[in-house]
């Protein structure tokens, strides 16, 4: 799963202007047999949203917002059962949850008397039962289990595939007897940087082909490919931060990477696609070559 | 002063008395009456000795020492330091090698000598220019030393005027030297307003120069004389006028003596070239510069050079010498001087047996130069006995010294054998950041929740821009300001609350100690962080490949035997950091913050004598005991050079102050302001302590960064008097009870003779203090048994505080280099580190009553090693002890606090009443409690301390000392605990129940409430249910596929249905994975796949075409999710979606409609108690409100009549008119 930029490029070449869609999906996946699904729709995932953060901006302008208000409204009234909202999100190029929520922002301030808060519109994407027009409610709601890339229930497969692999890190853990203290424990504690474990003795991690072991002292899980822009991004908010606290330590990015990106190593930030197998403890003599 | 040299060389005076003479200015009782009255005489010159010997010697090699690296010196009364000469050639910025000593200038004085050949060669650099070429000069000047030795200056000087061509051709070119070789005495004795001008000689360019090893080609500039250069400032002195003109000054003596001989010179012309061109061939193919040997039997006058060389080596050896290190490399200087650059005339040879004049040159060829060398060398043998193995061997291996004293060399090469200290280089920094302290470093320590964020963030710009620094710092091109500059001061502008700076510099601090501290070493404990754990791994042979590369990239050389202070490695980040921050705020918390740790770590009590008997264990504690001691003053020097730093920034500048009034007036203003630390006070301290050792390397440090104006200031000046003094009084040969210890002793002169060179010391401050340091007796006699009394400094530390030392070995490294044929060295023989010391007793303490007394005793006849155990389980035990307390008895008494807010809250109602008042009910019932604490710290200590005595201690300590140091352990441990616990136990008893009183509250909040009790997965669980993500997403798919669109030939097996269900249960039941919001949006979905079922709208794949569900399955199906709901879900499940208007809607679009699913899961829902019949009611009574169809209403309206005839079932705990009133899909709680 550790992909080459070559490799990397080649799929993400494929992704340009693809709808996020089911259909999408499992084109994808014919298309690339060997990888693995959930690393293909990591990158999927990863590459639309860099999209959506282009263009984000042409689609909320106030003509844009109210073109699409129009012809959503021209649609259902042509035909209120008909998918208005997904077709309109994907001819225009925009994932169908955001579109969904355009629309309703804007059905919002027209028929209430005050602009609707986020926590509103939020609340009401995650239950469309509370939108107030039915047929709105079946648009947006057509919209979010449509779309595969945003939406209430897309962020919780996210949030659920984050988890596990946490759960799934702290098991491997307690497997190996390496006793951690994990993000609650370091937050209760007061730290300001907390990654997912702090070994509290650190390991080192022995590399095939290296001389050298690299020394561990905290963990982090990435339920997601390891792209350049969100490895940066992590760079910068997490990892360095984490170096800066505690020292080396590890990226589990479960579904894969770039290698290329691996070239911190010397520096105290490892990467790696599962949980390493060669590690070395303090109680361990370190093993001749 | 020249008078002294001539009757010391005429036997008129001994050398010893001269040297008593110059050292001190009383008389003494030994000094014979003749000798008294030869001096007494001189008396007004006697400070000006040294200088001039200093001068005289570094003029007369002048000739000698084209090559190689330079010995610098600093001149009294060169006055560029002082004002009141605007003339003055310019100073430039620090740092810059030359800088350290005041530029040559062409003065009255030079103009004066100008008959001489090398004035007129100086002059006239052109046709030097042109011999130093490749070509017949060359050759001509390989051969001129050696075939006629005496070709001293004397015919030349004789026998022409300024700039005369013959001249120039005379004095064969000297290659290199041109631009350090500075005129002769630079001072005029006549009018001071002669304007100086920097003599700059273009470096000429030659093969020989440029393919001979050193390729920095410098002489030793001369020490210029008198500070008389500013006759109306400094010449106060009341011999300064009215002397005999013979000793008004060492150039009128000269110059008289040389115009007495330029007399006769002109009346016996010589050929102005010599003739002796085609001697020995010099190996010009090489390109090597090769040393002419040098034969014993050709020295020209013995008895000349020995008297010398025994004066100087007295001067050296009573340290009258500003710099000891500087003299043994200008001797090497001469020991290694390859070829004589000389004129080759051969008239006036001196008459041997009868010292001549001081004008008879003292060098005439390279045997003179390394007769004279050796000679030094044997009386300085002592320092060089301790110089580190290379040099030792370099030295030993050097065959002129083998020929000029084989008995030296055996020497040497004993000690070389002998050595056993072995000087490496210093472990590369690590790059490790200061780890993050709860303690220090949690919201606690922060005013605001804003000034703990900005401080995170803080952190990480901070690490990024020293990540930054790291990778980019050697690019050419790459500048600091500009690539960092914006970005610190954009960080430091965010910390506006004094409290975030505090913490910023103590990050900055701890990473500047941790980068910075040059020698490795499992070490750094001392200073409180944890060791490296990757020296514990024995990984560390691993980092050796890093190491070696490390010092393979080093630079070569540090710049000479007197660098200025330079911020070498991570240094330059900190020093270029605090210039870009330029931040008062900043720089004011880490001066105080420096200074903090610099007395803290200067008063740390440091190992003490050890009874010498016990010489094997004894030996394994030192080693840590100086390594303790080396982390501390490499600490000390570290943080006192930053502070030095940071103190004097704001008034450093290149140039001192250009007029005397300036200066004046800056004196006035400097001379209020309170010194940053109080230096003066802890020098006093230390050297009545006999610390010295400790103190001065650091103080040296700090010193060496200060400005002009501050060794003027009377604060400073009191504390150059002292260090002078000190200076002084470090005699190296005195070796009696109570003496430093000499490597202690060496490494204190070998900073303060640094610190002398610095360029803002006045070069003259070393020479003029002499009168007051009579005055002044410092008292040490307090404590016999101080640091200074013990071996701590050891050759890697001294080596390590003073690279520069280790250019002697770099000297003689480039003649080795430099000379051919050489074979290997003689010593192959490694010998094993080991090292010895000697003990002497322990200091007394103050005494705390008899008990402190009694174990006090006790320690002094152990090995300190048991002190400091017994010390550190006390410290350790009486810490662990409250962290026990903390965790047992206050965790207990939060835990109560807890459940009587419980109880509280219940009898007084959800609010509970005012929090404050809460707490203070609370801890007016705990406190008391808090008593407890001391009685269950004492048992902790009790138990806790002897384990740990007994695990540290040798299994060989005899009983009773054993349980003596446990008890003495308990006793510490217990004081130190219960001493904590009774001042705080109380309000750390408030501030743990005060968190607990605000954590109920906010759990008892209506989030909290809904929470509730959740269920783990059962014992025999072994997580192999499908992954919750897996679930809501195949959920999620089923979704998309009914709502659509979808492709013709899709849909869902109802298989497959049910194997989701199945699924779905079992993941619900593993709850390994699964998380609240991943189990909600399960259960909201779930709702959605029953609405749609209930509505018939999934998709059914299979032949034929895409059809609905069979009734049955469909039932089927919604059983498994009813009993999904009553059973497995543990998050409430939002059934009354069942009934919300868009999913009965659902049932709108198809026809026939199909009521009777509805109708069931209506009845299910009831009679599994998952919804209440009033909910239901209300439920669908708020659906005929909503707009439908005209038939669709109708049928509603029939399902609801029919769902009503069912038999009503009492439900009073649901309250309906809550439901009725939040349409909008409250989400009830399973029942």
């Amino acid at each position: 799963m550790i992909l080459t930029k070559v490799q990397y490029d080649e799929i993400a070449q494929c992704l340009v202007s693809v709808p996020p869609t089911r259909q999408s999906l499992r084109k994808l996946k014919q298309r690339f047999p060997s990888q693995s699904q959930a690393t293909l729709l990591s990158i999927f995932s990863q590459e639309y949203q860099k999209h959506i953060k282009r263009t984000h901006a042409k689609h909320h302008t106030s003509e844009a917002i109210e073109s699409y208000y129009q012809r959503y409204l021209n649609g259902v009234g042509r035909n209120g059962a008909a998918p208005v909202l997904l077709e309109l999100a994907n001819e225009v190029d925009y994932a169908p949850s955001l579109m969904a929520r355009i629309i309703l922002e804007r059905f919002l301030q027209e028929h209430e008397e005050t602009p609707p808060s986020k926590s509103v519109i939020n609340s009401m994407l995650r239950d469309p039962s509370q939108i107030p027009d039915g047929v709105l409610a079946n648009q947006v709601y057509q919209c979010i289990v449509n779309d595969c890339c945003y939406g209430p229930l897309v962020d919780c497969i996210k949030h659920a595939i984050g988890h596990e692999h946490e759960v799934l890190l702290r098991d491997m853990l307690l497997e190996k007897n390496l006793s951690f203290l994990d993000e609650d424990q370091l937050r209760a504690k007061g730290y300001d940087k907390t990654p997912d474990f702090i070994l509290q003795v650190p390991v080192v991690m022995l590399c095939p082909l290296a001389v050298e072991g690299h020394i561990i002292h905290w963990i982090e899980s990435k339920a997601s490919f390891g792209d350049e822009c969100s490895h940066h991004a992590y760079l910068h908010d997490q990892f360095w931060s984490y170096w800066n606290r505690f020292g080396p330590g590890l990226v589990i990015y479960w579904y894969g990477f770039i290698q290329e990106l691996d070239c911190n190593r010397e520096r105290g930030i490892l990467l790696k696609a599962c949980f390493p197998t060669d590690i070395v403890t303090l109680c361990h003599s370190v093993p001749c070559p | 002063m020249a008078a002294v040299l001539e009757s010391l060389l005429r036997e008129e005076v001994s050398v010893a008395a001269a040297v008593r003479w110059i050292a001190r200015s009383a008389q003494s009782s030994e000094d014979d009456p003749g000798e008294v009255a030869a001096l007494s005489s001189l008396r007004p010159l006697r400070k000006e000795f040294v200088p001039f010997l200093l001068n005289f010697l570094r003029e007369q090699s002048s000739r000698v020492l084209p090559q190689g690296p330079p010995t610098p010196a600093k001149a009294p009364g060169s006055s560029a330091a002082l004002p009141g000469r605007p003339g003055g050639p310019p100073r430039g910025g620090r740092g810059a090698r030359s800088q350290l000593f005041p530029p040559t200038e062409s003065s009255s004085a030079a103009a004066a000598e100008a008959p001489s050949a090398r004035g007129g060669r100086r002059r006239g650099p052109g046709p030097g220019r042109e011999r130093g070429g490749r070509g017949p000069g060359g050759l001509e000047e390989g051969v001129g030393g050696e075939s006629q030795p005496w070709a001293g200056g004397r015919r030349p000087r004789g026998s022409g005027s300024p700039g005369s061509p013959s001249l120039a051709r005379c004095d064969p070119p000297n290659l290199s030297n041109l631009e350090e070789f500075p005129p002769v005495g630079s001072v005029p004795p006549g009018p001071a307003g002669t304007k100086p001008s920097r003599r700059i000689n273009p470096t000429p360019v030659s093969e020989e120069r440029s393919l001979s090893k050193p390729k920095t080609c410098f002489t030793s500039p001369p020490i210029n004389c008198v500070p008389s250069s500013q006759p109306s400032v400094l010449d106060t002195s009341p011999w300064g006028h009215g002397l005999p003109p013979g000793c008004r000054s060492l150039q009128e003596e000269r110059e008289m003596l040389r115009k007495e001989r330029s007399k006769q010179l002109q009346q016996s012309p010589t050929p102005t070239c010599p003739t002796s061109e085609s001697g020995s061939p010099l190996p010009s193919r090489t390109g090597n510069l090769t040393a002419e040997p040098a034969d014993p039997a050709r020295v020209s006058s013995r008895q000349r050079l020995e008297l010398i060389a025994l004066i100087y080596s007295s001067c050296i050896a009573e340290n009258l010498v500003p710099n000891l290190f500087l003299e043994l490399f200008f001797v090497l200087q001469l020991l290694t001087a390859r070829r004589m650059v000389t004129t080759k005339d051969s008239d006036l040879e001196p008459t041997p047996g009868a010292p001549d004049s001081l004008e008879s040159p003292l060098f005439q060829s390279v045997h003179d130069c390394v007769f004279f060398a050796v000679q030094v060398l044997e009386h300085q043998f002592q320092v060089l006995s301790y110089l580190d193995k290379g040099t030792l061997k370099l030295l030993a291996e050097n065959e002129r010294l083998l020929c000029f004293s084989p008995a030296l060399q055996g020497r040497l090469r004993a000690a070389y054998e002998g050595s056993v200290a072995k000087v490496s280089l210093a472990m590369p920094p690590s790059a490790q950041a200061v780890s993050f302290q709860p303690e220090t470093d949690n919201r606690a320590n922060f005013s605001s929740d804003r000034a703990f964020h900005t401080f995170k963030k803080q952190r990480d710009v901070f690490f990024e821009v020293l990540r930054e620094w790291e990778d980019r710092h050697e690019e050419p091109g790459w500048d600091f300001e500009k690539g960092l500059g914006s970005r610190i001061r954009a960080m430091m502008g965010q910390l506006s609350a004094a409290c975030s700076h505090s913490h910023f510099v103590r990050l900055f601090q701890k990473q500047l100690l941790q980068m910075c501290q040059s020698p490795g070493g499992p070490g750094g404990t001392v200073l409180g962080e944890a060791p490296d754990v990757l020296s514990m791994l024995g990984a560390d042979k691993l980092g050796r490949l890093r190491r070696l590369q490390e010092r393979l990239v080093a630079p070569q050389s540090s710049g000479g035997p007197c660098p200025p202070p330079t911020f070498p490695g991570c240094q330059g980040f900190f020093r270029d950091f605090i210039l870009s921050a330029s931040s008062f705020q900043f720089n004011q918390h880490l001066m105080d913050s420096l200074s903090l740790k610099i007395r803290e770590l200067n008063s740390l009590a440091l190992p003490q004598p050890e009874p010498s008997d016990e010489d094997g264990e004894s030996d394994v504690d030192w080693q840590g005991e100086r390594r303790q001691f080396a982390m501390v003053l490499l600490s000390l020097r570290l943080l006192a050079k930053f502070l030095g730093f940071v103190a004097f920034l704001p008034y450093r500048g290149p140039e001192p102050p250009p007029t005397r009034e300036l200066q004046d007036s800056i004196l006035a203003l400097r001379s209020q302001v309170p010194p940053a630390l109080d230096v003066r006070a802890l020098l006093q301290q230390g050297l009545r302590a006999r610390r010295a050792v400790l103190t001065v390397p650091w103080l040296v440090e700090f010193l060496s960064l200060a400005d002009h104006i501050v060794p003027l200031l009377d604060y400073y000046r009191s504390v150059f008097t002292v260090l002078l003094h000190l200076h002084r009084s470090l005699v190296l040969s005195k070796e009696s009870e109570g003496e430093m210890c000499f490597l202690n002793k060496l490494l204190l002169l070998a900073v303060l003779g640094w610190l002398f060179q610095i360029p803002t010391v006045p070069e003259d401050l070393f020479f003029l203090e002499e009168g007051q340091l009579d005055a002044l007796e410092v008292d040490t006699v307090a404590s016999d048994h101080g640091l200074d009394g013990m071996p701590v400094v050891d050759q890697h530390l001294l080596y390590t505080c003073c690279p520069y030392i280790g250019e002697l070995r770099k000297l003689l490294a480039s003649w080795v280099s430099g000379s051919s044929g050489r074979s290997g060295g003689f010593v192959r023989k490694i010998t094993p580190t080991t090292t010895t010391t000697g003990l002497g007793a322990q200091p007394p303490r103050a005494t705390q009553g008899l008990q402190a007394q009694l174990a006090q005793a006790f320690f002094h006849n152990q090995p300190p090693s048991l002190r400091r155990t017994v010390e550190f389980v006390a410290e350790r035990i009486g810490s662990n002890c409250v962290k026990h307390i903390k965790a047992t008895l206050v965790a207990d008494l939060v835990r109560q606090a807890e459940s009587l807010l419980q109880e509280q809250l219940l009898t007084q109602g959800q609010d509970g009443g005012d929090p404050a008042q809460l707490l203070e009910i609370l801890c007016s019932q705990l406190c008391p409690h808090g008593a407890q604490a001391l009685t269950r710290g004492r048992e902790f200590c009790q138990k806790k301390s002897p384990g740990a005595i007994r695990a540290l201690l040798p299994e060989e300590t005899p009983a009773a000392v054993l349980s003596s140091a446990e008890n003495i352990a308990v006793g510490l441990a217990t004081e130190k605990a219960c001493a904590w616990l009774s001042a705080n136990i109380t309000a750390l008893i408030r501030r743990e129940v005060k968190a607990a009183v605000s954590r109920t509250l906010r759990a008892q909040g209506p989030e909290a409430a809904a929470r509730g009790e959740r269920r783990g997965c059962s014992r025999a669980c072994e997580h192999h249910a499908p992954l919750p993500s897996h679930l809501i997403s195949e959920i999620k798919d089923v979704l998309s596929l009914a709502v659509g669109p979808r492709d013709p030939e899709e849909g869902v097996s109802p298989d497959h249905l049910e194997q989701l269900l199945g699924q779905l249960g079992q993941t619900l039941q593993c709850r390994q994975f699964l998380c609240p919001p991943a189990e909600q949006h399960l259960a909201k979905c779930s709702v959605d796949l029953a609405s749609l079922l209930v509505a018939d709208h999934i998709p059914v794949l299979g032949p034929p075409a895409p059809r609905g569900l069979e009734r049955g399955q469909a039932r089927r199906l919604l059983h498994v999710l009813l009993s999904l709901w009553k059973d497995d879900f543990q998050v409430p499940v939002p059934l009354q979606l069942l009934l919300s208007p868009r999913n009965v809607g659902l049932l709108a679009d198809t026809r026939p409609r199909e009521w009777d699913l509805l109708l069931f899961l209506l009845r299910e829902l009831v009679e599994k108690g998952l919804m209440g019949r009033t909910e239901i009611e209300a439920c669908l009574g708020s659906l005929r409100d909503a707009q439908w169809p005209k038939d669709f209403s109708e049928e509603l309206a029939t399902l609801f009549h029919l769902f009503l005839a069912e038999p009503h079932m009492p439900e009073p705990q649901l309250r309906a008119c809550e439901l009725v009133q939040t349409n909008r899909g409250t989400v009830v709680a399973q029942s």
